[in-house]
């Protein structure tokens, strides 16, 4: 199969507002006989189900918590990038496209990308206007800053929750529909299947969480904006809650799922402290604006250090190394956030790493206070500098921050084209779940962008056109489809809730995320990969004999929910190693030890791999087969990147 | 505070309640080699996989980001909503705040208005409920004025901005000797009535989100700021002394009518 | 009407009443301690004697009263409509009580708020219902020299019981007869166990009135930044200190005079 991502033809910049131009309409008298559904109230989410409650059709929206307002949109700390140029230092709707597929490192379609600059302007318009408390200057216009290395300052905030607030705006636009009676809401509901019919997604089967009631929802069209899986590798910044599970079933059901390998690896997040430790929390990027990286100069002084042997301050300053500003002199300890990870995991990997643990490095911002005083240093990081303390009961005015990169973003999710829509007609796929605007990596500040261009200003549009198509003939329910999927569901929940074994699932989402970890973390080789690709296939053959879950379907049962989670997170992962594998060269987060350059950094292979992998299950334990979407540059030239 | 090992062995009296229908009692567990770095949730996790391992039902309680923002985790521990640390939530807490050999007691937030689900989690959906009746700006998506083109006093934005930090945990309400949900209703209300984007709708928004607060059978005010020692993002009073302006305000001078109750 | 109505019965309406006739109250205290202040004023009775009488028979003044009596019931019942509704809000309290820090007088305005309640029925029964609706109060007369301010005083026995009060002049002096309120209250006050009962009531009223008048202004609405630390020290000194110190002074002071006779 040709997979067409269906990017409308003509120069850049028209693309978007050409393609709005063809798309079909619905007539506003048939709009209330559409039913659509939206499973996830993040960002996308809220906004798309919002967005087209107000056009008129009737919204389904299921969220698995018990409010659609704690989606994990809500803990995005940065930013919101926006081409607004508020600054006049040069920013642009074409520069804002150009730095995010180059930070992308070439492997995002233009034409995505450029829609979505186009559109980043539109979304702080409409999120002003539901009264988002974005920071704002003295004299009452809104305030920007530069995040993640950016030249131009386009980033708008809401101190350090912007993820919240903008959350907050959407789902404050999705209160209003569920009190117009437009939008009707599951909360404590999760999506556990697709249903297709004749090739059309024309529902889902949920599993209500209070009750374990199974149950079918029929409509036009499933929406679905369900997130990112970081937590694939067990530890992330992500919710303990988030998963794959949705995007997942729609793959075993025909949905093809793009660049899985491409995860985000976020450079400053505090160290794992012990092996309870259930996720890991993310300090924000800002912080590497003044704080300096290093770790000790050699594994003796680095052993002294883990062991007590010597105090921090009494390191002297030759045998500190920062290895950021040694290794790339003109950003320093700037670079993107997968240099840095990377450079990180280099120093912990050469046994110089530091903390109890030895798997941290130091940020520190002693020549900071000394440079600013305190009390500025305060001003800009107070809460950061907190949050830190609370966590790790160290004070960062008085020794440095030991950080350690995490996962805490995935590039990859479903295969979708220009509308959306993934493969099968009539399933969309939304913000993180999707794959098609970051391509290999994702700058900063843009996945609360992504989330909200989708929702409020793609979908509205590309969904009408099939709509048209498919014409306003009610969805029937007894369609046998209905009944063989929600059979099908009852069938996989009863043969988790059948594993009485002697290991917790928690154990075995621990273990899957070592590996991940470990293989398909920041620097994958085609050795390690296999050995995962083996480790994952025995970790997933003793799941099934010796998993337990306890309980019964007919409660709350968080052992049975987080099984269901845990059984995808395996299969994901094996897909994850897979296209690792086959993507031999490194671009982005995805680091091939194999393919690097002379000086060690990322290399990428443009004629061979300007591609998005996109798969096909085609059964259980059968391989699955991999298609490729060629990406086409009209407008940018490959380039390596280089931080030197 | 840790024992000889660096480890912590503790009591917990925890609130077991299969559902909404049935009696709930308190049941005590051993919490053993605690390590203080752990957060408290974290703690629970590990008394948990103990019970799964013995093929009892694990304890249930809310939680999701485990970093303080959506307002998921709920405990009322030893007699404080998220524990005894000021400004912080429940997964934020860290059991070096506790004492090696100590009982440590957890229920669930009581209120009527939050019934309990299981164990320690409770249905908070009242508090989507009072949004719902008008907690919003009603714009639809597009065609909104730019964003530039509405200055905002810092100083406005900054205390909107304060109230708008709520994560409707429902600590306030744990918290409150009445059951009381006006923090919480008065600081949605707030955001919106200190912008200007809030104005046209401001004193129409007061009257349905405290009608409906009513409905949902939340406790009355006695100023006594329980609600804002407890509060994980420090959300103060003058919330809910601006909401009752508004509402007087909007009650006896103004002509805006109000918004049926939904008893959802 | 029904929106009036329906605004009273809201949560916040019921609190906006308790306010109001808090404040009220509050404010009838200082014209309260003000007008008993004659009491300490040695002259055997006269002006507070006086005022007593103004008070009961100047009828704009009446009316004050009336609306008072009205605002100790309204507040009273609305404080057990509230405490009950409060009560439904938790049906199934805490094992654990509340330890989170907050002040004692705002956790217990409802107990203190009924010690007062107790203290103002025996109060009232005591002096207001028997100075005005019974002939248990005796009655003095007041002659006094206009010109030159002296003033003699003795005991007065009316013909008819109702008698009320008279102000007539012979020649230089005017007769005033008025019922003896002073002689009421120094004889109550000459009893410890009646002084204890005042004292703890006016402690009471401190706690009461420390936390109540701010929260009257915070339930109002009034909360302006820079008005708000006014009407917080006017809550703590005024109605926390100085009026409970000087209603408490009364009976303690004549309780000792009582002694020294």
């Amino acid at each position: 199969m040709i997979l067409d991502a269906k990017i409308p033809q003509g120069p850049l910049a028209e693309k978007w507002s050409k393609h709005k131009f063809n798309l079909k309409l619905v007539n506003p008298a048939n709009k209330r006989k559409y039913n659509v559904i939206v499973v996830g109230t993040g960002l996308a989410g809220a906004s798309a189900a919002a967005s087209l409650a107000e056009l008129g059709y009737n919204v389904t929206a299921f969220c698995f918590q018990d409010s659609p307002r704690r989606a994990h949109s809500i803990a995005a700390q940065g930013g919101i990038n926006a081409a607004k140029n508020y600054r006049n230092d040069g920013d642009s709707v074409y520069r804002l496209f150009y730095d995010t597929i180059k930070g992308g490192d070439y492997r995002a379609r233009e034409g995505n990308v450029y829609r979505l600059a186009e559109v980043s302007v539109n979304i702080i318009d409409q999120c002003v206007a539901q009264g988002v408390p974005f920071a704002r200057e003295y004299g009452g216009l809104l305030d920007n800053r530069s995040f993640g290395g950016a030249q131009v300052s386009r980033t708008f905030y809401a101190r350090g929750q912007t993820g919240q607030q903008l959350l907050l705006g959407a789902f404050s636009a999705l209160n209003r529909q569920i009190h117009e009676g437009k939008v009707k809401m599951y909360t404590r509901t999760e999506m556990l299947d697709v249903v297709v019919v004749d090739g059309h997604a024309r529902g889902i089967v949920t599993r209500n969480l209070k009750t374990g009631a199974i149950e079918t929802h029929a409509a036009h069209a499933v929406l679905l904006c369900t997130g990112g899986y970081s937590n694939v590798f067990y530890l992330s910044t992500n919710a303990i809650g988030s998963n794959v599970t949705a995007a997942w079933r729609a793959h075993k059901r025909g949905a093809y799922f793009a660049n899985p390998c491409y995860t985000q690896i976020h450079p400053t997040c505090i160290p794992v402290t012990g092996t309870h430790q259930s996720k890991l929390t993310l300090m924000s990027e800002s912080l590497r604006n003044d704080g300096r990286v290093w770790a000790p100069k050699t594994r003796e002084v680095a052993e002294k250090l883990r062991k007590g042997e010597i105090k921090i301050e009494n390191v002297k300053e030759e045998d500190r190394d920062y290895f950021l500003e040694r290794k790339y002199p003109s950003f320093g300890n700037l670079v993107p956030r997968d240099v840095a990870s990377r450079n990180a995991k280099e120093m912990v990997d050469d046994g110089r790493g530091v903390g109890g643990s030895g798997i941290a490095v130091f940020l520190d911002f002693r020549d900071a206070i000394e440079r600013l005083g305190e009390e500025t240093v305060k001003a800009k990081y107070g809460n950061l500098f907190d949050m830190y303390y609370q966590i790790t009961d160290e004070n960062p005015y008085k020794q440095p921050m030991r950080i350690y990169p995490a996962v805490h973003y995935t590039m990859g999710g479903l295969w979708v084209d220009y509308n959306l829509s993934t493969n099968i007609p009539g399933l969309y796929a939304l913000g993180e779940a999707n794959f098609s605007d970051h391509g290999a990596n994702r700058l900063g500040a843009s996945a609360l962008m992504q989330g909200l261009a989708d929702g409020y200003f793609v979908i509205p549009y590309t969904l009408g056109d099939y709509l048209a198509t498919i014409g306003p003939k009610p969805v029937d329910k007894n369609h046998p489809a209905f009944e063989q999927t929600k059979k099908d569901v009852e069938a996989y929940v009863a043969k988790l809730l059948a594993l009485k074994g002697n290991k917790t699932v928690v154990e075995y989402h621990r273990e899957l995320g070592h590996i991940m970890w470990e293989y398909c973390g920041m620097a994958r080789s085609e050795e390690g990969l296999i050995k995962a690709r083996g480790l994952i296939q025995a970790l997933k053959d003793d799941f099934w004999k010796n998993a337990i879950v306890v309980g019964q379907n007919e409660e709350i049962n968080a052992s049975l929910e987080r099984a269901g989670r845990v059984a995808d997170f395996i299969e994901l992962g094996a897909l994850m190693v897979e296209d690792a594998l086959s993507r031999r060269e490194s671009c982005g987060g995805h680091f091939r030890v194999e393919s690097q350059t002379e000086e060690g950094e990322a290399l990428r292979h443009d004629d061979e791999f300007a591609y998005v992998a996109a798969w096909e299950f085609k059964g259980e334990n059968q391989p699955e087969e991999l298609h490729k979407e060629e990406l086409v540059y009209e407008n940018v030239k490959l380039t390596q990147r280089s931080y030197k | 505070m840790s024992n000889a090992n660096g480890t912590m062995n503790l009591t917990l009296k925890v609130w077991r309640q299969k559902n909404a229908q049935t009696a709930g009692k308190f049941v005590t567990y051993k919490a053993e080699n605690i390590s203080p770095d752990m957060s408290f949730l974290e703690m629970l996790d590990v008394v948990n996989e103990s019970l799964i391992l013995a093929k009892d039902e694990p304890i249930h309680f809310d939680h999701d980001c485990r970093e303080g923002i959506c307002g998921m985790c709920s405990l009322y521990i030893n007699g404080r909503p998220h524990g005894p640390k000021r400004a912080i939530t429940t997964c934020q807490l860290h059991m070096r705040s506790f004492s090696d050999g100590e009982t440590i007691t957890i229920e669930p937030w009581r209120a009527a208005a939050f019934p309990v689900v299981k164990d320690l989690a409770t249905d908070r959906s009242a508090f989507d409920r009072i949004q719902q009746a008008g907690g919003y700006i009603s714009v639809n998506t597009g065609g909104v004025p730019d964003a530039n083109e509405i200055p905002i006093p810092k100083v406005i934005a900054d205390e909107a901005f304060n109230s708008a930090t709520c994560i409707q945990c429902g600590a306030c309400v744990a918290a409150c000797k009445n059951a009381s949900a006006m923090l919480f209703t008065s600081a949605k209300i707030t955001q919106l009535a200190l912008l200007p984007q809030g104005q046209p709708e401001r004193y129409r928004r007061v009257q349905s989100m405290v009608a409906q607060m009513d409905a949902e059978g939340f406790g009355s005010c006695t100023n006594t700021g329980a609600c804002e020692a407890e509060c994980p993002k420090e959300i103060t009073l003058t919330n809910i002394a601006r909401m009752n302006f508004d509402f007087f305000s909007a009650k006896l001078f103004r002509e805006e009518e109000v918004h049926e109750v939904n008893h959802g | 009407m029904s929106e009036l109505k329906q605004t009273f019965n809201s949560s916040l309406g019921k609190k906006l009443i308790m306010a109001l006739t808090g404040l009220f109250l509050s404010v009838f205290l200082i014209v309260h301690l003000g007008g008993n202040l004659l009491l300490f004023s040695n002259d055997n009775g006269y002006s507070f004697n006086m005022y007593a009488n103004f008070l009961t028979h100047f009828p704009p003044i009446e009316v004050i009263a009336y609306l008072l009596y009205l605002s100790i019931i309204v507040h009273a019942a609305y404080a057990l409509i509230l405490t009950i509704n409060n009560r439904k809000a938790r049906p199934v309290s805490y094992a654990v009580g509340t330890e989170s820090p907050v002040s004692f007088s705002s956790k217990n305005m409802g107990l203190l708020g009924s010690i007062l309640l107790l203290f103002i029925v025996i109060h009232m029964g005591d002096f207001w219902y028997q100075y005005k609706f019974t002939h248990n109060v005796g009655y003095k007369e007041y002659r006094t020299n206009v010109l030159t301010g002296e003033r003699t005083v003795t005991a007065f026995t009316p013909e008819k019981p109702d008698f009320e009060h008279s102000m007539t002049y012979d020649g230089n002096t005017e007769i005033t007869r008025v019922k003896d309120l002073h002689a009421r209250v120094a004889s109550s006050f000459s009893l410890l166990w009646y002084v204890v009962i005042y004292v703890i009531a006016m402690v009471a009223l401190s706690f009461h009135l420390l936390h109540g008048f701010q929260s009257a202004f915070h339930t109002i609405g009034w909360v302006h930044r820079k008005y708000k630390p006014i009407y917080e020290f006017i809550g703590t000194w005024l109605f926390a200190v100085i009026i409970p110190l000087g209603f408490a002074a009364m009976p303690i002071v004549y309780y000792f005079q009582s002694l020294n006779k």
